[in-house]
């Protein structure tokens, strides 16, 4: 490997998150980005090709080392690392709901998801996937959440546009569904 | 659409028990009971009902889904149907609305359905994501990442103490002798004589009938005559033994014995 390769692939174990693009160019300030690019290919090539326990994955708005997931189970067996608990059908139905809608207050994703998520929320914060980003214009100002660069990383996401578009999802988007409740041909309708 | 959000419970039996509870054109609730606690709230029931009954979305008979509905939330516990309820409320009101007359050809006819196919539409793209983040979280799951914890900065080692008990209670004393001597404060008896003072009062009232300040205070008096006195006034006034007057404002002032209230 090269040099910056090596500096790179340093770096990248020593942090415990994964390190944005801008955060790598400090570490060499006379390497172009296409050279940084270049040595982060060279890292991650070194480590599938020279067949590595551990890979170069970009995620979460930067890269970060990770071990390969076929060694998770002896891992874990040996208790050495343990897997993160699953979140609940009601937390992720309200973390996608804030994916899509963020900044997003209380009452609205209680309207989507038609049940009281007061407590989801808390969780979900506590887990530090999601965060307040604002506050609303109506009554009482209400608390409006976001998603956090931890919520990315957790869903082996780079960016949130990554996430499918609305209109990439098989049930039409919420306009157009309202437009076409009234004429939509049966054969759309559930199977 | 149904794809992508796998049923809580086994499909195939359920699909059967609906298809012969259609076949006997009968309006009795199927055998089965399904625990609603494993759904995440009434939209997702409602979802999984309009599949199970395999109806149009856009067409939901609404009779039949809320009888299966209110079939699914009686087993529920008051606290957790409560979210159930609202949306079995929700359910009735739409039908009520639906049997009410309109006229024949009458476009301007609003489906009281539209708001709520909205909102299962709506849940059911949201479920849709739900099925993408536990994909892509259960792939990170089984990853690990290297779990660095920044060392703090350790506190020095407390140092040995050797000691022995004379030095301890050397130092001790050392501490107590420095210690400074609570300051005493000393309660002074409150130097006015008001009883007193009434029985001067009284005693030049019973000679003469109108006195003025001036004759009650000597010119010489101490202050804490001077205060005696007026207390002494004012607790006769208040008692009704004497009245003051003042003739015009910082004029002297004339002490009159109260004829009444001395005879009480």
């Amino acid at each position: 490997m090269t040099s910056l390769a090596k500096l790179l692939e340093a770096a990248l174990f020593a942090s415990a998150r994964p390190i944005p693009f801008d955060e790598l160019s400090a570490l060499d300030l006379d390497s172009s980005p296409a050279a940084l690019r270049a040595a982060l290919d060279e890292v991650r090539e070194h480590y599938d090709q020279e067949g590595h326990g551990v890979e170069l994955v970009e995620i979460g708005e930067g890269w970060q080392i990770l071990t390969r997931a076929e060694y998770t189970e002896a891992i874990e067996r040996a208790q050495l690392a343990a897997r993160p608990q699953r979140l609940s059908a009601a937390a992720l139905e309200s973390l996608a709901i804030i994916a899509y809608r963020q900044p997003i207050g209380r009452a609205e994703i209680e309207e989507i998801r038609g049940v009281a998520v007061g407590g989801v929320l808390k969780s979900l914060h506590e887990r530090g996937l999601i965060d307040v980003v604002g506050r609303g214009e109506g009554l009482g100002r209400p608390l409006h959440y976001g998603t956090t660069p931890a919520f990315l990383e957790q869903f082996a996401l780079r960016h949130l546009d990554e996430l499918p578009r609305a209109d990439e999802l098989a049930v039409a988007l919420r306009s157009a569904a309202s437009e076409q409740s009234a004429s939509i041909p049966a054969t759309t309708g559930a199977a | 659409m149904t794809a992508t959000h796998a049923l809580p419970h086994d499909a195939p039996s359920t699909a059967a028990t609906v298809r012969s509870f259609r076949g006997d054109g009968d309006s009795t609730i199927p055998a089965f009971l399904v625990d609603a606690g494993t759904f995440s709230g009434p939209l997702d029931l409602l979802l999984a009902l309009i599949r199970e009954e395999q109806v149009d979305i856009y067409d939901i008979p609404i009779a039949r889904i809320c009888e299966q509905f209110l079939a699914r939330i009686s087993t529920l516990e008051l606290n957790d149907a409560a979210e159930y309820l609202e949306m079995a409320a929700r359910l009735l009101r739409i039908k009520a609305q639906m049997l009410l007359p309109r006229a024949d050809g009458d476009d301007q006819w609003d489906d009281p359905r539209a708001e709520l196919v909205r909102r299962l539409l709506e849940y059911q793209q949201m479920r849709e994501v739900v099925d993408v983040l536990e994909r892509r979280g259960e792939m990170r799951r089984n990853q690990f990442a290297r779990s660095y914890v920044q060392s703090s900065i350790t506190p020095p080692a407390p140092i040995a103490l050797s000691l022995s008990l004379p030095e301890l209670l050397a130092a001790v004393d050392r501490i107590l002798r420095a210690v400074r001597q609570p300051t005493m404060h000393e309660v002074v008896a409150r130097p006015l004589d008001v009883p007193g003072a009434i029985t001067i009062i009284r005693a030049v009232l019973a000679l003469r009938e109108r006195v003025r300040w001036l004759d009650l205070v000597a010119i010489d008096a101490e202050p804490w005559q001077v205060l005696s006195t007026l207390l002494g006034i004012l607790e006769m006034a208040k008692v009704g033994e004497l009245r003051v007057f003042q003739q015009k404002p910082f004029g002297s002032v004339d002490i009159v014995r109260d004829v009444a209230g001395e005879a009480a």
